[in-house]
């Protein structure tokens, strides 16, 4: 699919290359993700899905030995660039993770943390974008009344949403997912996955999934990826009902993977 | 099948047992160690080991100056040595992936680790009492924090090593700056373990003599002046123990048991301090 069909993109990859030292993890890849939307990144494990999710943050700055080369367009603006601000880029673009990580500290003081980095709130108004974000996040009603205590008294699934709340409280416009559920039981899943259908009206979602089901419930568009490379990509309905290439049709059946 | 079973078994019942005789091979000579001290040293620990200070051979006394000598070094090398420490284990953990400082500081600060503690002493005894031409207080808690700096490095990068790096990469990816998300993030998540560390680094030095000998020497009389030779337990310990005077032995015997209780009681803190993080996480 070619990458300029995708209505108003918001990030536009262009001939991304990832090394794992020599280790070539992505392929010139070319890819857009559309504004306001949820795109899904499936394949088996090692296709380079969370690689390639990670380029967008520039995670992979924090590892000596990993390296990207190309182009990663956000709104025009290249951020693989070295001169593009990585804090600035940070908080444009949130992340969420495999394994929920709440900070030690308390429930309230998690979701500051990541406000005060960008903004210098008055108590009040702290109060307010915590319980904004809590609500947005539907952790409002478990966590109202232990906002004082530590993240990691709650459950697994809360925490996750948590870490949602959090990255949501510095107003992103990028949520990155990176398997945000495959720790998490199905009753966990299923409040996730109803909150991404919410958070798509305010934010543009990319998210990476081991499970194929979850990526046909929630997700816009799908790209299918294998040893690195992008095997297909378009709308979701399309790719799992009618897919162009045999090895996204083998994968989507269960024939291989 | 069954006997392949059988010999399972017997297996099992040998390792079994052979370890189990190993654990109390070493815990006899702890139980008898501590069994000594107690009797000996229960007997010697009257109210005056407190309240009085060290005495000429041949009459009673308590061992006060040498309690108080003693625990100022240990607080003094303590605080000079757990900053350093900190820091430097924080450097190594954290900031030190790149580069080939980390990798040789790591090296030099697992040899200071090792070296004896004698060496330390006559080091801080060159460097120091040599010039300005007297034992005292001061270099005693000088050669102690030279002690504690390589426990606390150890442990400190131990437990920001034991931080999952998601962790890091939750708070990082909320675009906070390094020193943000280790100052807020990755040290608070240590902070149970470092604690652990200087308290067995405390622990350690509380009982060390030879770095004492050459640096804070002794002092009959009480002191709290740090910069005048400053009496001190193990350098107590050793005179008092290695004297034909029977009042003297019996000190020494009490002096030995308050040193090992407390290093005793350091280290059960220690652990339960560490558990109880442990299962908050």
């Amino acid at each position: 699919m070619n990458i300029e069909t995708v209505a108003n993109p918001k990030i536009i990859v262009k001939d991304l290359n990832f090394y794992y030292g020599k280790f070539r993890a992505l392929k010139d890849i070319n890819l857009s993700i559309s504004e306001k939307m949820v795109t899904a990144f499936i394949g088996p494990s090692g296709c380079g899905k969370s690689t390639l999710l990670r380029t967008f943050n520039r995670m992979y700055q924090l590892y000596p030995k990993q390296k990207a080369t190309g182009e990663i367009l956000l709104d025009g603006i290249d951020i693989l660039d070295k001169k593009q601000d990585l804090n600035m880029l940070r908080a444009k673009i949130g992340m969420v993770f495999q394994k929920p990580t709440p900070f030690p500290m308390s429930i309230h003081d998690n979701i500051a943390f990541g406000v005060k980095l960008y903004e210098n709130l008055n108590k009040h108004d702290m109060d307010e974008r915590v319980e904004w974000a809590l609500r947005k996040a539907a952790l409002w009603t478990e966590a109202k009344d232990k906002l004082r205590q530590s993240g990691t008294s709650l459950s697994g699934g809360q925490q996750q949403r948590l870490c949602i709340a959090r990255a949501i409280a510095v107003k992103p416009q990028v949520l990155l997912l990176d398997e945000p559920t495959s720790a998490l039981d199905p009753i966990s899943t299923a409040h996730i996955e109803l909150l991404i259908d919410e958070l798509k009206e305010d934010f543009t979602i990319v998210i990476v999934t081991h499970n194929m089901q979850q990526a046909a419930r929630v997700s816009d568009f799908t790209a299918y990826m294998y040893l690195g490379d992008l095997i297909e990509f378009g709308d979701t309905s399309t790719v799992f009902t009618n897919p162009k290439r045999k090895e996204t049709e083998d994968y989507i059946t269960g024939r291989f993977g | 099948m069954l006997n392949l079973y059988t010999r399972r078994r017997v297996i099992n019942a040998l390792g079994l047992s052979v370890s189990v005789l190993a654990m109390l091979f070493g815990l006899f000579w702890l139980c008898w160690i501590l069994w000594t001290l107690l009797d000996q040293g229960l007997p010697a620990l009257a109210p005056a080991v407190f309240t009085q200070m060290t005495p000429p051979p041949g009459s009673a006394g308590g061992l006060l100056n040498a309690i108080a000598g003693s625990l100022m070094m240990t607080m003094v090398g303590t605080l000079i040595g757990t900053p350093i420490g900190i820091l430097a284990g924080t450097y190594l953990a954290e900031f030190g992936q790149r580069g080939w400082m980390a990798p040789i500081t790591r090296f030099i600060n697992d040899v200071l680790l090792s070296a004896p503690s004698i060496v330390i002493g006559l080091f801080v005894y060159e460097i120091y009492v040599v010039r300005v031409k007297h034992f005292s207080g001061w270099a005693g808690a000088l050669a102690l924090s030279i002690l504690v700096i390589p426990i606390v490095i150890r442990t400190t990068e131990n437990m920001l090593r034991l931080v999952p790096s998601t962790l890091r990469e939750a708070a990082a990816a909320l675009g906070a700056p390094q020193w943000k998300v280790v100052n807020f993030v990755t040290l608070r998540a240590a902070r149970a373990g470092i604690i652990t560390g200087v308290l067995l680094a405390v622990a350690r030095i509380s009982g060390e003599t030879a770095p004492l000998l050459f640096t804070a020497l002794n002092n009959q009389f009480w002191s709290s002046n740090m910069d005048k030779p400053l009496a001190n337990l193990p350098v107590v310990i050793f005179q008092f123990a290695m004297s034909p005077y029977e009042d003297w032995q019996n000190l020494a015997w009490a002096g030995a048991l308050l040193i090992t209780v407390s290093v005793l009681t350091l280290n059960i803190v220690a652990r339960v301090l560490f558990r109880q993080s442990a299962t908050t996480h």
